[in-house]
């Protein structure tokens, strides 16, 4: 049987919350990476509620709602700058906010080295490309498509 | 039973909306994903972009929007009880009130809201043509 030594003891207890540390983070890597997504999780969050919900109650409820909605309606929005910059906004907000939420969630429950490491280059990578297209789509939209 | 003290996300109310946020986050994100993909069908052709608009116009789907929309707003409810249990002084001592309060709000906005998003599926599939 094998001492356990003091430090190797100290990894095994989970600290009480708000313990003081020099890096809050647990990576080691040097960087405060987690501190910075917790944070950006409650900014986006707070954001996303008028972004999101604002969104959901112009197109779902007010006025007709999702019958009213075609390739008309939407040329109409984006013909305004102040919906263009809405839509720009909620589309990287809600994109990296729920980005990150998965991130957190791949790494409680994908316990092998490999599965966890895949399964977040094929998050990131189907990221990357929803906010290409998503931007693309918001900034190059042509309204006389209709002819 | 009851939980040990001060573990606000073992068991009851703490634990089960911290489930029900996650659950609600997910299936948002996948909505996020089809729906940014739908969407640059505008980029296609017109025709395109109507014909995949008419399907959210079907009674099935119109159904799955009143789902959305009420996962969206609980976990938009759930995460603001979130940061006040992170920010507010006494924000851990009501946790639980605060996910009645959620609850509460959650039911008090989806029963006008299915009503006024489902109005005309239902006017469609039982209605008189008026
Ligand atoms: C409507 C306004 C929203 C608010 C106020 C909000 C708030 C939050 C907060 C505070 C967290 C962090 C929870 C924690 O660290 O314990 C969180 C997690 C999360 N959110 Fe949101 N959010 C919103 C919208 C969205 C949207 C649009 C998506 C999807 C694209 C999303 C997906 C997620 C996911 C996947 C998580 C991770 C859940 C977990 O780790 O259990 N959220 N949200």
């Amino acid at each position: 049987m094998t001492a356990v030594t003091e430090t190797q003891q100290d990894r095994l207890v989970i600290e009480a919350p708000r313990t003081r540390k020099k890096r809050p983070s647990q990576s080691g890597r040097g960087t405060n990476f987690e501190m910075y997504a917790w944070i950006f999780m409650r900014m986006s969050g707070l954001l996303l509620v008028f972004l999101v919900l604002g969104h959901l109650s112009i197109m779902l409820l007010l006025d007709g709602g999702v019958q009213r909605i075609n390739f008309g309606f939407v040329a109409g929005r984006w013909a305004s700058p102040f919906w263009r910059t809405w839509d720009l906004m909620q589309l990287w907000l809600a994109q990296l906010h729920g980005t990150n939420g998965l991130r957190v969630i791949i790494n409680d429950y994908a316990e092998r080295d490999g599965t966890r490491f895949w399964l977040k280059m094929l998050l990131y990578t189907s990221s990357f490309l929803v906010l290409v297209l998503g931007t693309l789509v918001i900034f190059t939209f042509d309204p006389d498509l209709a002819g | 039973m009851q939980a040990p003290a001060g573990t606000l996300y073992r068991g009851r109310e703490g634990m089960w909306s911290w489930v029900a946020h996650r659950v609600t986050g997910v299936l948002i994100f996948f909505f996020l994903f089809a729906h940014v993909l739908d969407t640059a069908l505008v980029r296609v052709s017109p025709d395109s972009y109507n014909r995949i608009m008419d399907t959210y116009k079907t009674p099935l789907v119109n159904l799955m929007e009143v789902g959305l929309v009420g996962a969206v707003l609980f976990h938009a409810l759930n995460g603001i009880r979130v940061m006040l249990i992170d920010f507010w002084a006494k924000g851990t001592r009501y946790q639980k009130q605060m996910t009645y309060v959620v609850v509460a709000v959650l039911l008090l906005v989806m029963v006008p809201a299915t009503y006024r998003m489902t109005a005309h599926t239902f006017a469609a599939l039982f209605g008189s043509t008026t």
